[in-house]
């Protein structure tokens, strides 16, 4: 039991190391603290900016260089793996959140997302728009723009 | 909720609880794009790690050819004087000609153009207007008289032989210098320069930094553009060499093969010229004596006074082999026919440095084991460099960048690429780099093609991926037996099934391209039970996509996918007169010698099977072009047709 507990680690932490190294530009073992967003939500997480945040805080240096080591992202990430926190939202959630903010006002939504807690950018605004705005209706086909980000996940 | 500006206390209230829940709303979507975009970014990074390996895996094994004929040239007695014969025409044909051999052979005046010529004729000296022509003329898909090829080539010679290694551009003649990097036979993407840019002109320099052939459809076109330019404006066109302008990168990476396709009669006439034309490009351009312009980088051997005073156009060929020693003298046994071969093989290394070197972001300078020739380069040499030379910055090119361009070293090195959708479409941009008397570097950016317009950015992403992965399959596939092995000691007890943890070790132990297999599994990998997969059923499906002629057997074909382009190369070297014919003996021979070194056990009952399976027609002759062809990775359909319209005319393949 013991042993394949260990084996069940050891592969969730090259799974880690592998999805740091694709960031590890200059392969010194060190990225961008501004990737560390990419690299816990493409390993299936799916954290608020607080959390992420909260997360950045337990593997930055005392003094932030800007960048993050491995040394310190992989016991961090090994334990947020192991206790799965930051579940993904299930799609009938997801659906629901749609329906309430669309439903009435989703052209304003833009400013909801803006204003809420953890506000889109200008640019993800954009880009997220322009992925699921429907040009000839100019409304958000919601449940096609769900299916289509939820087929990504394996 | 009404026109009213004021609320009553319940109806604010139900606002109020409406709007938190509408927020918490909106913080679920985004906390799901969020990590929609970062799964879709992961994808191209990775994509990306996959060309790259893919295509500097392809470089080391021409340089594993390579070292094989140096061994060879080292080590090898022929024993009879067909074998003699055999092995000197592969060394004889990296030779250039003597120059006035050169003139005689490529003899152009004597060639007729019919009246029926309808592109574009050419008189010296050039004018700008034959420049139009021309590019007019290549839109419309055109094609140039091999006689006015030749006489170009011979006038850009006579031009290329009386500049120096290393060039020099004033901003203060022509307000701004603009440089170019690889274009790689994309012709569109020279024409969207031109378009954004302007042509050439006495106000308006260009630098084009290298590999301007192979791997595009339409490298010719790009040399005779070049070329032109070159002659109308040689004060303001510059054009430095790169590691493709070389005869042996050029028959493996294909711009031997599209010369040959597009003049049946004269190309070889064509290619020889153009290797020549090769040697004498210059090494390396410098703007106002600050900026030194290579195409690949340096080496902390670099010395620019050295440089300039090199015989650059000696250079026999100029790609690296092995450690790019250079050629000893071999004293004992060596037939004197075998001597005369040997000179001038390995090129001096400081082009190799300028040709083939890579900027690291680490300090120091070792060699370029990826590349197989130059070194990789830290910033501190950088820094050494320029501080020698009293340099602000280096251009160069050589490495195909996401953006077109990047800076490294502090922004001491700059890179630029010039080829858009290098790997395929919407993989990256290209981009120019305009200098003006301040020598503040102005990007432009571009995506030569009008799909890429079209897609979303999932779209181009999952596009690219899907190519990406297609290549990733195909080397898996050629790698089926070792695969098999490396499976097998995974799975000791003999279930056929093994974890897919041991299948990400496996798979990197035999394909060494250093990729992340756990994050590539789920589009490699599609069917597990209970997280192990059954090796063996998941091999015969990679097998099944690949596999294109049912009567040949498969592991056969696994060797020849794998060694494809080495195969190839070698063909192409024995078939001096580029006819695409050698002598069924002459095959029998090369597949020998390949075998050798490829350590494939092939019996010669082996290679009777596959000339029997093939049934070539009985003239001694083979058709090698066909038969690369058939063993080319081509859609299932279009090999098919090819197969039945010459079953029709009467011969297999």
């Amino acid at each position: 039991m013991a042993s394949r507990k260990d084996g069940a680690v050891a592969e969730i932490e090259k799974k880690i190391i592998e999805a740091f190294e694709v960031f590890d530009h200059e392969c010194n073992k060190t990225v961008d603290v501004r990737e560390i967003g990419s690299i816990v939500r493409s390993l299936g997480c799916f954290p608020t900016e607080a959390e992420l945040h909260e997360l950045l805080a337990k593997v930055e240096e005392e003094e932030p260089t800007g960048y993050i080591n491995l040394e310190k992202f992989l016991p961090v990430m090994t334990k947020v793996l192991l206790d799965r926190s930051y579940q993904p939202i299930p799609e009938d959630v997801l659906l629901h959140a749609f329906e309430v903010s669309l439903k009435r006002i989703f052209i304003k939504t833009k400013c909801l997302f803006c204003l809420s807690g953890e506000p889109f950018t200008e640019e993800e605004m954009e880009d997220m728009l322009s992925t699921a705005l429907d040009p000839e209706t100019n409304t958000v086909r919601y449940r096609d723009y769900i299916s289509m980000m939820i087929v990504d996940e394996t | 909720m009404g026109n009213c500006t004021s609320l009553q206390p319940l109806q604010f209230r139900r606002l109020a609880l409406f709007l938190s829940l509408a927020f918490k709303a909106a913080v679920l979507i985004q906390q799901w794009y969020r990590r929609y975009v970062a799964r879709l970014e992961m994808r191209r990074r990775c994509t990306w790690r996959i060309f790259q390996s893919i295509e500097y895996a392809c470089e080391q094994d021409q340089i594993k050819l390579h070292n094989f004929f140096s061994y060879l040239m080292d080590h090898f007695t022929p024993s009879s004087s067909k074998e003699r014969d055999f092995i000197s025409r592969m060394f004889i044909s990296g030779e250039s000609f003597k120059e006035a051999e050169l003139e005689k052979y490529c003899d152009y005046e004597s060639m007729e153009v019919p009246d029926s010529y309808t592109g574009p004729r050419l008189s010296f000296p050039l004018l700008p207007d034959h420049a139009t022509a021309l590019l007019e003329a290549f839109k419309q898909k055109q094609q140039l008289h091999a006689r006015y090829v030749l006489n170009l080539l011979h006038e850009t010679r006579k031009h290329l032989k009386q500049l120096p290694n290393i060039s020099h551009v004033s901003t203060c003649y022509s307000e701004e210098v603009t440089v170019c990097g690889d274009l790689h036979g994309q012709l569109d993407d020279l024409f969207f320069i031109f378009y954004k840019n302007g042509l050439p002109s006495p106000s308006k320099s260009y630098v084009f930094n290298g590999d301007f052939v192979d791997r595009g459809k339409q490298s010719l076109e790009i040399l005779i553009i070049l070329f032109t330019f070159l002659l109308i404006y040689p004060k303001e066109v510059h054009l430095n060499r790169g590691n493709h302008e070389d005869h042996m990168v050029n028959l493996r990476y294909g711009f031997a093969k599209e010369v040959m396709q597009k003049y049946k009669v004269h190309g070889k006439k064509i290619l020889k010229m153009i290797q020549n034309v090769f040697c004498w490009l210059p090494l390396a351009t410098l703007i106002d004596q600050k900026v030194l312009i290579i195409h690949g980088g340096i080496s902390d051997t670099t010395d620019l006074d050295m440089l300039q005073k090199i015989q650059r156009n000696k250079v026999g060929w100029s790609f690296p082999s092995g450690s790019g020693r250079r050629c000893r003298s071999k004293s004992s046994g060596a037939a004197s026919w075998w001597t005369a071969s040997r000179s001038q093989r390995s090129p001096p290394i400081p082009i190799l440095d300028i040709l083939w070197s890579d900027p690291m972001p680490q300090e120091g300078c070792r060699v370029n084991t990826v590349r197989g020739g130059g070194c990789y380069f830290g910033p501190d040499v950088t820094d050494k460099i320029l501080e020698k030379y009293n340099l602000q910055f280096l251009i160069r090119s050589h490495e195909c960048k996401h953006e077109g361009y990047e800076f490294c070293h502090n922004r001491k090195v700059l890179t630029i690429f010039s080829a858009s959708n290098y790997y395929e479409i919407g993989s990256n941009r290209g981009a120019y780099v305009k200098l003006g008397p301040d020598l503040v570097p102005h990007f432009v950016q571009y995506q030569a093609s009008k799909t890429a317009h079209t897609l979303t950015m999932t779209q181009r992403i999952s596009r690219v991926e899907e190519s990406a992965f297609r290549a990733l399959r195909e080397k898996l596939f050629a790698h089926t037996s070792a695969l098999i092995s490396a499976f097998k000691a995974y799975d000791k007890d003999n279930t056929g099934k093994i974890s897919l943890s041991s299948w990400a070790m496996a798979v990197e132990s035999v394909l060494h391209l250093g990729l992340p297999w756990r994050m590539l599994r789920p589009q490699l990998v599609r069917s597990t039970v209970d997280g192990m997969l059954e090796y063996k059923s998941w091999l015969d499906d990679l097998a099944m996509e690949q596999r294109s002629q049912e009567h040949i057997q498969s592991s056969l074909l696994e060797v020849i996918y794998r060694n494809r382009s080495n195969l190839e190369t070698i063909f192409r070297i024995i078939d001096r007169d580029h006819s695409g014919l050698i002598s069924f003996e002459e095959f029998r021979q090369t597949w020998k010698l390949f075998s050798t070194h490829m350590n494939i056990e092939l019996t010669d009952d082996g290679i009777d099977d596959l000339v029997r399976s093939i049934d070539f027609n009985k003239d001694g002759n083979i058709d090698f072009n066909e038969f690369l062809e058939a063993f080319r990775l081509v859609k299932q359909s279009q090999v098919c047709l090819q197969m039945q319209s010459r079953e029709r005319e009467g011969r297999y393949l």
